[in-house]
């Protein structure tokens, strides 16, 4: 047989991962990248990676509470087996890289310091400075530059994944790639393909996302066949940096440190906010919230910033959404000494003092936990079958997803520094099934009949000519995608109404239709940036639809996803009695919403329009169980809800004993 | 604070100096933009794309440039504005008309060879990378344990260098760092091509940031352990002897990377080393 090979789409932490441990185990990888791999979105991440570790150990954390973090974190939508997998492999991915020479902090005796995320109650992150992603995607790029000169690994930087490319049984036999500077069409023939492209983030136009994040590689894949799961579900961040390019992260810290979020109470004052009296302006989450004030926990600060600039009108600025988040009441000293490194960022980005003046800041869309569907072989302990063809196979033999482009591991919200995790895992974790599926394989792609290849190349240069000749389009791509941008940003993040997202389904619809006239300004075949834009704008309508279509359908709150029509209510009764009873009714409707809704969101194309089906999720380790964050009546709740469980098991005594049962932290 | 005098300025000029292709001629373009508040280089280039016309009312194919985070941390949009080399992300517009009223001049970077307008082939960059062995030569990626302890004191003088981003602006800025560009012959094949310009990235000088990985992983304690393949790789041509102590790098280094520290640092053990090799130890 002639040499397999395994072809991988994407370089940041998931595909480098993959990609070294492909080199390895002695399988031949080509990279296809659009960027150099180096300059991958993963790079932007801040915070850092979580793990159980030798510290938190001793206070009575366990891989299994940080599994049971995670499903909690994700609101139960997240199938349990890959979740308990990776948070049992955590301490292990970490101690790998620390020994591939991520700069760590350290303690004083020299061990990997850790910090406190959100979502949990132990020191599970370690992190290197600020620029934790930074650090881990250079470790693998080392790694994969290493297999690189020993001749294991091929890059294709600069190429733009066109396509898989399926043979007619519907089996993934390789790639069609093109070069962005010759604009070379080429297919790659590959034994099996791993799609590791990461966020959708552009569909929203602007994000915390890269450029290069369009979400164009599992958009191909999936108007080829693969299914796409769980797309409504789009992490907003509360407190970004509202940039004519980009939205950049402003961290949590800010508040945590005593930042006052506040708008003018006259619309657009157009008064310096230093000028505007303490009693002119609205302190709206601390008049909202008096318990919690500004620290209202990250989806309810996102939801009330969101709710103040478009339903109140109350944003800073007329023609761009922002609020004021303050500092200026804390003496400098202080901030410089707890929070120089973000204020930093703030200003080198708006050329503006945030000690002086008030930063403006403006929820972001900033991660999806949505992608491309998956599957994964389950093990008898609940976790997954190592080495197994199966883990994170999409719908179609031979092709894979992983990362942040994969839908599995963060059910309806993603807890901070369970990314890292996620990419790095899910890339080390597939090698092994994938090396064993090409030794399952009888014949290798590159002997297949040539006419397969050439036929995939000759649809995809077909679709490229036609692109740049056309002529006489009435449509410019950059001012459609803004407009998607907008369509998207109102309708399907923050706060989500039916009525405006079937009003958005149709528009999203009407703009692709204008996006099939799009006429190129440049028509030139040498690094043509345009036609490049213009395909991958054209291929963020099938999940920018699945993303509007999904969250129409889907008439519960979960996570990320909050329809105020459908929120469970908290308690009213004052007396106890009375509370009790209202919990029973609160749990039965709880219980009745979980048998409905509970279920992974599974979407195919058929003729081009999203077609959804529900998949049931598996439970099997964790029961599902309330999140009560700051609902009245939370306790009362939760008891009720806990003594249901245990009536349950009782009679069901085969079913898991959770560790951790309800809690409403 | 931002000075009024410019913000309620209307308009602005940029001026860029653009390639088709490599090895073509170059041509100044100059476009008349909007002035808009928070505008950086990046949301220029955007609005001359969406734009499509020059100050003289020409149709003109928007100018190419690379770019990916807009955070400063990815490297990609490094590019010549004003006269001094940075990334494009971080280029306030109300600061460069504050320097320079009315105009901002952009122009690729002139050590590399142009692909196309502001967009540059630095594979020469990552190819230094793996002349000098930037990696730790870990034995595999199964389960060994954590690392090796380390001090405060050292992640604190390791971090710095490990987060060079691989821009080019030492390069760009440094006098013996020479422009090396090969020119694909007609029906040469890609690997030819790709064995033609390696052969002659690797006789020329490595440049700092490559120099400063080398001084990182020779401090890392299991990178250590092959530190003198580092070394030769440092005292062969284009090695740190190819310094010419200008001390341009670090002061147009983004991320205030020491590389001079590390250049001087790359030249003491290369030195001990090629001592010690002398006497056969």
């Amino acid at each position: 047989m002639a040499q397999q090979k395994v072809v991988v789409v994407g370089g940041g932490l998931a595909g480098l991962s993959a990609s070294m441990k492909l080199a390895e185990l002695g399988v031949a990888v080509d990279m296809i990248s659009l960027v150099p791999v180096k300059r991958s979105h993963s790079v932007c991440a801040q915070g850092g990676i979580n793990s159980c570790n030798d510290q938190t150990r001793q206070l009575g954390d366990s891989e299994w509470k940080h599994f049971d973090d995670t499903i909690y974190g994700g609101d139960f939508l997240n199938h349990q087996p890959p979740v308990k997998e990776m948070a049992y492999w955590a301490p292990r991915v970490i101690d790998l890289m620390d020994r591939v020479g991520v700069t760590f902090n350290r303690t004083q005796e020299g061990f990997l310091d850790r910090r406190r995320f959100g979502g949990t109650l132990y020191k599970r992150t370690a992190f290197s400075g600020a620029t934790t992603g930074q650090q881990l995607l250079y470790a693998l790029d080392e790694q994969v530059r290493r297999r690189e000169a020993e001749g294991a690994i091929r890059k294709f930087e600069a190429w733009d994944f066109l396509g898989p490319i399926l043979d007619d049984e519907g089996v993934c036999r390789g790639v069609v790639a093109q070069s962005l500077l010759t604009m070379e069409i080429r297919s790659f023939p590959a034994d099996a393909v791993v799609v590791a492209s990461g966020g959708p983030g552009l569909i929203y136009g602007r994000s915390t996302m890269s450029m290069v994040c369009t979400g164009s590689a599992a958009s191909r894949c999936f108007q080829a066949g693969a299914k796409y799961g769980n797309p409504e579900f789009i992490q907003v961040h509360p407190t970004a940096i509202p940039g004519a390019d980009k939205l950049r992260l402003m961290s949590e810290s800010a508040r945590g440190e005593g930042g006052r979020v506040w708008v003018p109470r006259t619309p657009q004052d157009t008064r310096a906010p230093q000028d505007i009296p303490d009693s002119e302006r609205y302190y709206f989450l601390e008049e909202r919230y008096p318990e919690y004030g500004n620290l209202v926990p990250r989806d309810i600060a996102t939801r009330e910033i969101f709710d103040i600039c478009v339903n109140e009108g109350l944003s800073v600025e007329n023609d761009r959404m922002c609020v004021y988040l303050d500092l200026t009441h804390i003496p400098r000293e202080e901030l410089d000494r707890k929070l120089s490194g973000i204020l930093e960022i703030y200003e080198k980005f708006q050329g503006v003092d945030p000690r002086d003046t008030p930063m403006k800041i403006f929820p972001a869309v900033h991660y999806s936990m949505g992608g491309l569907w998956a599957g994964y072989e389950r093990s008898a302990d609940g976790g997954l079958v190592s080495g197994s063809p199966d883990n994170q196979l999409t719908n179609i033999p031979n092709l894979y997803a992983i990362g942040e482009c994969d839908y599995q591991y963060h059910g309806a919200n993603r807890l901070g520094a369970n990314s890292l995790l996620s990419c790095i895992f899910s890339g080390l974790f597939v090698a092994p099934g994938i090396r064993n599926l090409l030794s399952s394989h009888k014949q290798a792609a590159s002997e297949l009949p040539s006419s397969l290849f050439e036929g995939a190349v000759k649809q995809h240069q077909e679709r490229h000519d036609l692109l740049l000749g056309r002529t006489g389009g009435s449509e410019n791509p950059y001012l459609i995608h803004q407009e998607l941008g907008n369509v998207m940003t109102r309708a399907a993040t923050v706060v989500r109404r039916n009525d405006q997202l079937a009003e958005a389904y149709q528009q999203v619809s009407d703009l692709e239709a204008r996006a099939q006239k799009c006429s190129l300004s440049d028509t030139g075949n040498w690094t043509n940036q345009n036609v490049v834009f213009t395909k991958a704008l054209i291929d963020m309508f099938p999940i920018a639809k699945s993303i509007v279509k999904g969250a129409l359908q889907r008439d519960e709150c979960r996570g990320a996803h909050f329809k105020p029509d459908f929120a469970m209510p908290s308690l009213k009764s004052t007396d106890d009695a009375g509370r009790r009873e209202e919990a029973e009714g609160w749990c039965d409707r709880f219980a009745a919403n979980t048998d409905k809704w509970l279920k992974s969101t599974v979407v195919s194309l058929k003729d081009n329009e999203p077609d959804i089906t529900y998949e049931d999720i598996d439970t099997s380790s964790i029961p599902p169980r309330p999140r009560l964050y700051g609902l009245v009546g939370a306790e009362v709740i939760d008891e009720v809800w806990t003594e249901r469980l245990r009536q349950k098991q009782a009679t069901q005594p085969e079913a898991a004993q959770p560790e951790a049962v309800a809690g409403s932290a | 604070m931002i000075s009024s005098q410019h913000t309620s300025a209307k308009q602005f000029q940029v001026r860029v100096l653009r390639q088709d292709g490599p090895g073509q001629e170059n041509r100044w373009e100059v476009y008349k933009i909007d002035h808009e508040p928070d505008m950086n280089v990046i949301s220029v280039l955007q609005r001359v794309a969406a734009k499509g016309q020059t100050i003289d009312g020409r149709a003109s194919s928007p100018v190419a440039w690379d770019c990916s985070c807009l955070e400063e941390v990815c490297g990609s949009c490094t590019m010549v504005i004003n006269g001094r080399v940075r990334q494009a992300c971080s280029a306030l517009v109300d600061r460069l008309l504050e320097d320079k009223p009315g105009e901002i001049e952009l122009r690729p970077m002139t050590k590399f060879p142009v692909v196309r307008d502001l967009c540059v082939d630095r594979s020469r960059k990552f190819r230094a990378l793996q002349r000098v062995k930037a990696w730790v030569p870990v034995d595999g990626y199964n389960d060994m344990g954590a690392g090796q302890k380390q001090s405060m004191g050292e992640q604190e003088e390791s971090y710095p260098l490990a987060q060079c981003m691989s821009c080019g602006c030492c390069v760009e800025a440094c006098p013996q760092y020479q422009k090396v560009e090969v020119i694909r012959e007609a029906g040469e094949s890609d690997e030819a091509f790709e064995a033609r310009k390696n052969e002659a990235y690797d006789n020329s000088f490595l440049g700092p940031a490559a120099i400063s990985q080398a001084v990182l992983f020779n401090r890392n304690p299991t990178g250590k352990m092959n530190a003198d393949e580092r070394l030769e790789a440092l005292k062969g041509p284009g090695g740190v002897h190819a310094c010419g102590n200008a001390q341009n790098c670090v002061s147009v280094c983004p991320k205030g990377i020491p590389l001079t520290t590390s250049i001087a640092r790359a030249g003491r053990a290369v030195t001990v080393y090629s001592i010690k090799k002398w006497f056969g130890s």
